[in-house]
């Protein structure tokens, strides 16, 4: 008996976690499912109806815009987030004075919720309020920064309040990669007299392979995820020029009582996740074997 | 430590003194960029309303009140109780102690059967665990409360609790998996040859070594469901409301007059906690990371 | 004989109502209530119905939940109902009553409302909104107005404009604001606010009839008309009287505007008024107050419904809750505090406002002449998915450089795929 036990243990230890998500994750997204092929209005119903909520989603042009929107944001959001991630810890690892304190200012933004900073973003980017009335009130009568209220451009303040919540995170991930690619083969770089930027590109960023690929995961997922920022800075605003997957399921489940809807692009939302990460995961777990 | 700065002999002695000032000035200003939406938080806190009315919102305070810092933690109205963010504040902590300590326990025994007891299947488990940190959580919120009625937990912080661990253990298992793939399989194969079980080798051979990562997971845990808002808002009852409901409560009044410094003050008290934990435990975050994800 | 009537009926009455209090005493009332009444002048509002409450021996649990005007609160609601834990009291308003009755989990509390002779005192439009399939359902707290124009009386005075009255007026007179570098309307571009100021347009640009075939039966001719083309026109023209800056602005900022004479006018319901006062303004003095063009009131009903639970103390406190909602001392301390009227016609209004006896009067005119129509920005006349996707075709338009007749065909179809 004792054999026994000792011998499944791993099993039985990941067993609680593996229900846990079969129930909890993958459970809840079938019941999604079931939901979007039903006219489910304020509460779930359960009669099957067809792919008419799907059709609806398709036809609404806020739907695209907020597709369109993903789009930008996740590119712009990841890519801005590791370059600027990746800059920031090659700066800060030249043995700079104050490091700690730079760090930490880096890296707060993490730990507030956007529900908290949202306010004061909005406040900043304002043109009325913010940079734009400072500037001008310096003398600079020329200067606008009304990417805030401009429809076209709303959409990249988003942007830029995204990448000041976790480019601080990246950069402590680049930062530990950095500290612990070998030295020695650094050196012996630099002795060969190879310059600077070469040992960067050619060595030390692609030894750096799997930090990549872990920021890429962090920030996928808050791409993703994007609800609390829209919310917090712009309200979907102006109109909905800066509605996100995320805030179109939320308005349409709980402000307008139209859950079958709010399912179908869930479900749609989840075939996005789906796309991205897989081939993240198949080549993450492939190279470990 | 890839450090170039010892090493750039074509350079004078002039051209360095300038490269590093540069180098100062170009973070520094980075730091202004982060800092500038705690500044406009804090410098409205302790405004007065009339000053805020009509005045710049960006500018520094003519005169400096601490009675919104007051208001907010004892005083502010969340509802018909005028009690402030205190008793929501030791909600929060009552929840997301536990709640931090189960999922960091959980993600180390996964990372660490994930790892080091390799069996058939367990990377699929792994990839199905690691899909379940991107489900968002409005998905999951109306199947989620249905369970919990079944289960009895609605409205109750266990059940908060529950949910918080469900859709923490991605990250955590994540978290330990990547530190422990880096640990020599020999570490292992040695202590079983000594006799030791699965349990044992754990707690007296893997746990001693862990404590970077369980810096991360903790940081990470707590840093997620001390803000979370939509969990604890949907799944609480009067009297167990975590902090950020209290705080939407303040600051979000619908046709009401808007108190922007008390607003300001409850946000970072309400943020306190997470930024004294990213304070101080910053450096073994960075640590933690450098151990973890990186040699894997 | 008639006075002996009175005397037999009001005798009854409180003897039902008495039964009612002694049901009550023996078991002892319980409350949970949601709301998003959160935090100044509401919530202190709220502390009087639970401070009644307790007077009368009931026990009150508070479950505030702000935001979004309630979507917080509704989000709280569905995952309670779900769970089979639902709150006896919640806050609810317009169509959402009925969908929630129709979904089967609103109780009966008609015998209160018959007992206290509700369907005597509340205006016929907004006691339907009260009732499901004939049975009382929910209880009235107050009645805000949306269709209001506000102005400081000082920019006006000195552009030497007076209150406009017609839209032609209104239109001439921020021109001449303009002209004096004043904004002339300040606004905040929120959907809602967008869609505030699009029914007031619709039903002071078009009338009565046209609002409630457009924004009430969703008649897709109404939809495409002419007139819905000329509403938009004038959305179009409103939007040039306002800042650049309006995107995302709180309403409270677009009344500070006002109230620091940086703006003429603001289009927003009663509510604004409160934030002029707590500034320390007079209204008829330091800013005026005026019904936006043209016949018609709109109506924003704030109001709670009592959801089915079991126990005895819990049913004994929905009935009182909802007897103490809809007594004339709450709905006269409540509605002071929040810039409404009393839903109840028989309070005095001594203690009120000028703005608000106009509200009081011009309701009850309407009532008569069956233009008090339900406000379609403030949940009170459709459905959330039609009201939505209405509302998402408005702001679109108005932070867009679209066209009269591309929005008329965008509404109808939006419309259409709501539903």
């Amino acid at each position: 008996m004792f054999d026994w036990l000792e011998r499944q243990a791993p099993k039985l230890v990941l067993a609680p976690s593996f229900a846990a998500m079969l129930l909890f994750v993958y459970g809840f997204i079938g019941w999604t499912a079931w939901v979007s092929l039903t006219k489910s209005r304020l509460l779930p119903k359960y009669e099957i109806d067809g792919f008419g909520q799907y059709e609806r989603l398709f036809n609404a042009p806020r739907w695209d815009v907020a597709i369109e929107n993903l789009a930008i944001f996740g590119i712009l959001f990841i890519g801005v987030s590791m370059a600027l991630g990746l800059l920031l810890a090659i700066l800060l690892d030249q043995r700079i004075r104050a490091e700690g304190a730079l760090r930490t200012i880096y890296l707060y933004p993490m730990a507030l919720s956007m529900i908290v900073t949202g306010t004061a973003w909005k406040w900043i980017l304002n043109p009325g309020l913010g940079i734009e009335a400072m500037v001008k009130g310096w003398g600079f009568d020329t200067f606008t920064f009304g990417w805030l209220v401009d429809p076209d451009m709303a959409i990249y303040t988003v942007v830029i309040a995204g990448v000041w919540q976790a480019s601080g995170f990246v950069m402590a991930l680049f930062l530990a990669g950095l500290r612990s690619v070998d030295s020695e083969i650094i050196k012996a770089a630099q002795v060969d007299g190879i310059p600077t930027t070469r040992i960067y590109t050619a060595i030390i960023i692609p030894s750096m392979a799997p930090i990549f690929l872990s920021a890429f995961i962090v920030l996928a997922h808050l791409a993703i995820k994007s609800f609390d920022l829209v919310i917090a800075l712009t309200g979907g605003g102006p109109g909905y020029a800066t509605d996100l997957p995320a805030t179109y399921m939320y308005a349409m489940a709980f402000s307008r009582g139209d859950l079958g809807q709010a399912a179908s692009s869930a479900m749609i939302m989840m075939m996005i996740v789906f796309a991205v990460v897989v081939p993240y995961l198949y080549s993450e777990l492939r190279t470990r074997k | 430590m890839s450090d170039l700065s010892g090493y750039t002999p074509e350079r004078t002695d002039w051209g360095r003194f300038a490269l590093r000032w540069g180098l100062f000035v170009i973070l520094g200003l980075f730091a202004l960029w982060y800092l500038a939406p705690l500044f406009v938080m804090l410098t409205t806190s302790v405004k007065t309303l009339e000053e805020i009315r009509t005045g710049s919102l960006i500018a520094l305070p003519r005169e400096i009140t601490f009675e919104p810092w007051a208001k907010a933690w004892s005083q502010a109205c969340s509802g018909i109780t005028c009690e402030g963010l205190r008793p929501y504040f030791f909600n929060s902590i009552l929840l997301a102690v536990p709640s931090v300590a189960i999922s960091t326990v959980i993600g180390a025994l996964n990372g660490y059967v994930i790892a080091q007891w390799r069996f058939r299947g367990a990377d699929t488990i792994f990839a199905l665990l690691l899909f379940g940190c991107f489900i968002p959580f409005q998905v999951v919120l109306l199947p989620m409360a249905k369970m919990l009625g079944l289960l009895g937990l609605a409205g109750t912080i266990p059940g908060l609790m529950l949910v918080h661990v469900v859709y923490g253990i991605g990250f955590t298992t994540l978290f330990f998996r990547n530190f422990y793939v880096t640990i020599p399989a020999d570490l292992l194969k040695a202590a079983k040859v000594d006799g030791a079980g699965f349990l044992r080798i754990f707690v007296s051979i893997f746990l001693p070594l862990s404590v970077p990562i369980v810096v991360v997971s903790i940081i990470w845990q707590f840093t997620q469901i001390w803000n979370d808002f939509l969990f604890g808002v949907s799944f609480s009852s009067a009297g167990s409301q975590p902090v950020t409901v209290a705080l939407n409560n303040i600051v979000n009044s619908t046709t009401g007059v808007k108190e922007y410094n008390v607003d300001m003050a409850a946000a970072i008290i309400a943020a306190l906690p997470t930024l004294l934990v990213y304070v101080v435990a910053g450096k073994y975050f960075i640590r933690g990371l450098t151990a973890g994800s990186v040699k894997g | 004989m008639r006075k002996l009537n009175v005397l037999a009926a009001s005798s009854a009455m409180s003897l039902v109502a008495g039964a009612l209090i002694a049901g009550a005493a023996a078991a002892e009332p319980q409350v949970e209530v949601l709301h998003w009444w959160t935090s100044g002048g509401e919530a202190k509002s709220v502390a009087v119905l639970q401070q009644e409450f307790s007077e009368r021996g009931g026990t009150w649990t508070d479950m505030p939940v702000a935001g979004g005007g309630g979507d917080a609160a509704m989000t709280a609601l569905r995952a309670r109902v779900l769970s089979g834990n639902a709150p006896t009291a919640v806050q609810l308003k317009g169509p959402a009553i009925q969908e929630w009755y129709e979904e089967g989990v609103l109780s009966d509390i008609s015998d209160v409302a018959e007992a206290q002779g509700w369907a005597g005192v509340l205006p016929e439009a907004i006691a339907a909104h009260m009732k499901c399939d004939g049975a009382w359902c929910a209880a009235p707290v107050n009645v805000h107005r949306v269709d209001w124009i506000w102005a400081n009386a000082k920019v006006l005075e000195d552009a030497g404009i007076e209150m406009p009255t017609t839209w032609d007026e209104f239109n001439a007179a921020a021109e001449k604001l303009q002209g004096m570098g004043v904004v002339p309307l300040a606004h905040g571009g929120q959907a809602w606010q967008d869609a505030t100021l699009f029914e007031v347009v619709v039903l002071s640009l078009g009338g009565p009839e046209f609002y409630r075939s457009a924004l009430v039966d969703l008649d897709p001719e109404a939809l495409k008309s002419d007139q819905m083309k000329a509403v938009f026109e004038q959305m179009r023209t409103l939007r040039g009287f306002v800042d650049d800056n309006f995107s995302g602005r709180e309403w409270n900022l677009a009344t500070a505007m006002v109230i620091n004479g940086e703006a003429g006018f603001q289009i927003m319901g009663d509510w604004a008024k409160g934030e002029f006062v707590a500034a320390g303004k007079t209204p008829g003095e330091d800013f005026l107050c005026a019904s936006a063009p043209g016949a018609g009131f709109l109506y924003n009903v704030d109001s709670f419904a009592m959801f089915e639970v079991s126990g005895d103390d819990k049913i004994a406190g929905q009935k009182l809750l909802a007897e103490l909602i809809m007594g004339p001392t709450f709905q006269e301390t409540f509605n002071l505090n929040k810039g409404s009227i009393p839903a109840r016609t028989d309070v005095s209004l001594e203690k009120f406002d000028s703005c608000a006896a106009t509200s009081s009067q011009e309701m009850a005119q309407s009532a008569e002449g069956g233009s008090l129509l339900p406000s379609y920005a403030h949940g009170m006349a459709l459905r959330g998915a039609q009201a939505g996707a209405i509302t998402d075709v408005v702001t679109a338009h108005f932070n867009s450089e679209m066209s009269a007749d591309e929005a008329v065909q965008m509404l109808a179809d939006a419309v259409a795929n709501s539903m």
